[in-house]
């Protein structure tokens, strides 16, 4: 029942915001809506922790670890994106406040999406669910209706369907595969059970399939071309959602088929998944260090710690699976935040480029330090929680004797530190080569020109969500609540058989 | 069914309609006017229901009749619909005059994924019971990898559009040649999101045409690492 109360809230906001009448209290709604999920989601993962195996509504919706620890998040960047978006989007669409209904009906509906994605128990419904996080989220990227925002969204939605294409044949397959092993539902338990008895070709063709398919909406190199566009492009709270954890609750299904394939003992695919998630590690390191537009930065960190995740979970052991958990956490806290500091950043000085922007600490304190922070958090410097999730895996990693894995990982990580640090570090406390300390107002690319005469200073709620956001990033590195520990420990469980 | 003609019947039916359903995905690949691809992908469909009906009774499952009822109501009925009510007439009458590749190139290169397919698909066939093994399998995934060029050679929205359904149509023929027992609400579900799908690009591409003025998304190439911020600005 919690379960489909969490559905249906998003879906209520949605009617409601497009109600023409409704439209100043659509953000409300929003805020309202999420918040509740969120509460209901907390609530389940204590049902979880307290020891029930899982929380299911009539065989339709069901959620144990794994899927709670997703349902969180989700919840938890909906929120905080939904009052962040609150001050942002009345700033940034002052002039089009009609437009702002559309926003607001396919932000929640693009959180329904997500939402669904680890409650549902049929793999082929999951697959729908994919889809409609793209669609839903589409028209959240070409928001600003700008020719790059345009662009942006039309790369997502033709390289995301095409993916999503190809995983819906793989999860065809995969049914093919459940049948001949016959006998079991098909949902994600009864095809782990299922697996043992299933023909190799079909199972092992079906996981390719998938991971080619889904890769390709996560963000995994060779196919991440589209992810810096568009979560470089959309508006701030949006790029928190889709960077945050969109890209995580579709990770989250490729996780849910390895057990599948430890069932069936093909040791390779494991070493397989590592590979593909090393290569994405490092292509992302190497990207961001020529990156121009610090949105971009935060995006193509995206990248590199899908790939931290996907390799985590490729290890073998329980340690390192337990790390690619606190990393899909550490991430989804940090990265949303990251977020929220770039929003900030553009409301003060109107332009996205690296290039344009020295001394920020001179000219906007607040944006200046949430983006020093951010920066730090998410290369993975001490103690922050990045930090603690990636040693973790690289503990692990050595103790499974994995030492060509770990001394890689090691040495992108380290790439990809510097590389976002040293663009962060010249944006806020870099000098321009003229000598005059604050950014360059008279270039505005693209967005900026209809919003020269925005106000400088940060919208409250813009403010509220930074302080709390920088907070729980910071304490999530020194602290980690017993219950939050217990949840990815069950959560790690998901990985294995 | 016991009855062999009819039996024989059936199956030479099924393999005109894999034939063909092949064939109009190379007609897809090479044709230019974007009023012809949309033909072409609603014959394409067709042979997809054609299939499953032909399918069903062969497997005596009321799911795939299901499956080809539809196919054959949201496909050539209502996709076309929404496309025309989401977009202006003009974007029909359009001809591409140049693809990314001359078309006996990519002709070629669409034929070499015609066989890459068909070893592709070998191990599936080799997992799956006797009374799937068919070649309509093959012919499937074929399709699917025909969408996907489609889609990289196209410089249209419309056509790489209909690339993407091209690749939904492709997965399905292979899909339902392999099981029978696939659940309704996942068809019913499929289909919806299919016309979702075509309701949120057509709105996006009115947006980038009435923004740019063009529906040639292939030619919107500004965001790269390479090229400076400036180039972009308006």
């Amino acid at each position: 029942m919690t379960l489909l109360a969490m559905l249906l809230l998003p879906l209520i906001a949605a009617a409601l915001s497009v109600l023409p009448r409704m439209r100043p209290a659509a953000p409300a709604f929003t805020v309202v809506s999420s918040a509740t999920a969120l509460i209901l989601a907390c609530q389940t993962a204590l049902r979880i922790t307290a020891g029930a195996s899982a929380v299911t509504f009539r065989g339709l919706l069901s959620v144990d670890g794994l899927g709670v620890l997703i349902v969180c998040l989700v919840s938890l960047v909906a929120t905080t994106a939904a009052v962040y978006s609150w001050g942002y989007m009345r700033i940034t669409s002052a002039q089009q406040p009609a437009r702002l209904r559309l926003y607001y009906a396919n932000y929640n509906l693009f959180v329904f999406a997500m939402l669904a994605i680890p409650m549902v128990v049929e793999p082929t419904l999951v697959w729908i669910f994919v889809e409609l996080t793209t669609l839903t989220s589409a028209l959240l990227v070409s928001f600003e209706n700008t020719q790059v925002a345009l662009e942006a969204a039309w790369k997502y939605v033709a390289l995301s369907l095409m993916g999503a294409a190809i995983a819906l044949l793989g999860f065809l397959v995969l049914f093919a595969a459940l049948q001949a092993a016959g006998g079991e539902p098909y949902t994600w338990e009864g095809l782990t059970r299922a697996a043992p008895r299933m023909p190799p070709a079909l199972l092992k063709t079906a996981f390719a399939l998938i991971l080619a398919g889904l890769g390709t909406k996560v963000g995994l190199v060779p196919l991440h071309t589209w992810l810096p566009d568009a979560h470089s492009q959309a508006p701030s709270p949006v790029c928190a959602l889709l960077s945050g954890i969109e890209t995580t609750s579709v990770l989250y299904v490729i996780l849910r088929l390895l057990p599948m394939l430890d069932a069936s003992h093909f040791s390779g695919v494991r070493n397989c998944v590592v590979i593909f998630g090393l290569i994405s590690v490092g292509v992302a390191a190497f990207l961001l260090l020529q990156v121009r537009d610090y949105k971009r930065l935060f995006a193509f960190s995206t990248v590199e710690h899908m790939g931290i995740i996907l390799v985590a979970a490729g290890l073998a052991s329980e340690a390192a699976h337990y790390g690619a958990m606190y990393q899909i956490l550490s991430h989804t806290v940090t990265k949303s935040f990251c977020f929220f500091a770039a929003g900030a950043a553009v409301l003060t000085v109107t332009t996205r480029e690296i290039a344009a922007v020295r001394g920020l600490v001179r000219s906007s304190p607040a944006a200046a330090a949430s983006l020093l922070l951010g920066g730090l958090a998410i290369a993975g410097a001490p103690p922050l929680s990045v930090f603690v999730s990636e040693f973790l895996i690289l503990k692990a990693g050595l103790a499974e004797g994995r030492y060509v894995v770990v001394g890689f990982l090691t040495l992108f990580i380290g790439i990809a530190f510097f590389g976002v640090l040293l663009h962060i570090n010249r944006m806020v406390f870099g000098r321009r080569s003229d000598g005059s300390p604050s950014f360059r107002a008279e270039s505005p690319p693209g967005a900026a020109a209809r919003v020269a005469e925005r106000p400088t200073g940060l919208p409250h709620t813009c403010g509220l969500i930074l302080l709390l956001g920088g907070a729980l990033v910071v304490l999530l590195g020194v602290y980690l609540p017993s219950p939050l520990h217990e949840l990815l420990r069950l959560a790690s469980h998901g990985l294995q058989r | 069914m016991s009855d062999p003609p009819f039996t024989a019947a059936l199956e030479s039916l099924n393999a005109l309609a894999g034939g063909l359903f092949l064939l109009t995905a190379f007609a897809i690949v090479a044709t230019r006017q974007t009023r012809s691809c949309l033909l072409l992908f609603i014959a394409q469909s067709l042979l997809l229901a054609t299939s499953a009906f032909v399918l069903s009774v062969q497997h005596q499952s009321l799911h795939l009749a299901a499956v080809g009822i539809v196919n054959l109501v949201s496909k050539p009925i209502v996709i076309p619909w929404i496309l025309r009510r989401t977009l202006s007439a003009e974007v029909y009458a359009r001809r591409e005059i140049d693809q990314v590749l001359n078309i006996p190139t990519s002709l070629l290169i669409a034929l070499a994924l015609a066989v890459l397919a068909y070893f592709l698909t070998l191990p599936i066939l080799e997992g799956v019971a006797p009374q799937f093994r068919s070649a309509n399998v093959p012919i499937g995934v074929a399709g699917l990898l025909l969408g996907a060029y489609t889609l990289t050679v196209r410089r249209e929205a419309v056509p790489m559009l209909i690339g993407i359904l091209a690749m939904e149509n492709g997965a399905f023929f292979a899909g339902i040649a392999l099981s029978r027992e696939l659940p309704l609400i996942v068809e019913l579900a499929v289909a919806s999101d299919g016309l979702v799908l075509v309701f949120v690009t057509g709105v996006l591409v009115r947006a980038i045409q009435q923004r740019i003025g063009s529906t040639r998304v292939g030619e919107l190439i500004s965001l790269r690492e390479e090229s400076a911020p400036d180039a972009v600005a308006e």
